[in-house]
């Protein structure tokens, strides 16, 4: 039955999406935690998607699930401030930020929770049309 | 004077499956619509009406127990999309506005197949009530 097939690629991509959301917020929520060296200093996080073809079986290479291949850490400059008086700063006076983007965190959110949108109205129209199939006949 | 199914449910029975085949490839494309390199993919109707008629399976048959199944997935009716916007980079051809549509009317006309089908059913019911 095709159609618990669109519940699992939606709840893939759903899955995917809700890990986008929280490598954003983590970002987010990090992105002013100052430290005094580079190792130390929080770096964005990103998840990367990959399409799952089933091939294990070959019934189900139509369809394709989402699959989050891993999570990255941004290797954009670190945003490196001089501010001696700043307790957390190095002997040369120097303070490091992360490399979050807050503008392109927000997109990156917006976008995501847009997806999840989408993938939980596939389902819903999927959950119908199965729905009035189990119907057919009566009446 | 036997009813057959078959004939009785008409074409139906066999747009409805491929109309459900078609949402499952639709909701892969939407699902992957954030994936670097996925091709958007689509069901050619027409020819997998034509093969749902023909009761082809698509993939091979099995004639002995011992063979690897060949699947059911139909091979020529499912292609790649052309896409209509340049590659915006990461090489992914998902149109979400498009695959939203695409879903929408794929799930009205298997919604129509449906209720032709029911209507077929009622029928049925109908002539073997005599009416009553």
């Amino acid at each position: 039955m095709s159609f618990f097939n669109v519940f699992d690629i939606s709840a893939s991509a759903m899955k995917a999406q809700s890990v986008r959301l929280n490598t954003t917020a983590s970002n987010l929520a990090n992105a002013d935690s100052i430290s005094s060296s580079i190792d130390q200093t929080y770096r964005a996080r990103k998840p990367v998607f990959e399409a799952e073809l089933n091939k294990a079986s070959q019934a189900q290479l139509e369809s394709a699930q989402v699959k989050v291949a891993g999570i990255v850490e941004s290797d954009a400059p670190l945003r490196k401030e001089y501010y001696p008086e700043h307790p957390m700063a190095n002997e040369e006076g120097y303070i490091f930020k992360p490399n979050v983007n807050v503008i392109e965190e927000m997109a990156d959110m917006m976008s995501a929770s847009r997806s999840y949108q989408a993938n939980v109205q596939v389902a819903e129209a999927a959950k119908q049309m199965l729905n009035s199939t189990l119907n057919l006949g009566k009446s | 004077m036997a009813i057959t199914f078959d004939k009785a449910l008409g074409v139906h029975q066999h747009t409805v499956g491929v109309r459900a085949r078609r949402s499952e490839v639709i909701a892969s494309n939407i699902a992957n619509a954030d994936t670097p390199n996925y091709k958007a993919r689509d069901i050619d109707f027409n020819k997998a009406f034509a093969a749902a008629k023909s009761k082809q399976g698509g993939g091979m048959q099995i004639t002995n127990e011992r063979h690897i199944s060949g699947g059911n997935s139909q091979f020529a009716e499912l292609g790649f999309q052309v896409p209509d916007q340049p590659d915006t980079g990461d090489g992914n051809t998902v149109d979400v506005q498009k695959e939203k549509a695409e879903f929408m009317q794929n799930g009205l006309e298997y919604q129509a197949g449906i209720g032709f089908l029911s209507s077929k059913f009622s029928g049925l019911r109908n002539a073997i009530k005599g009416g009553q």
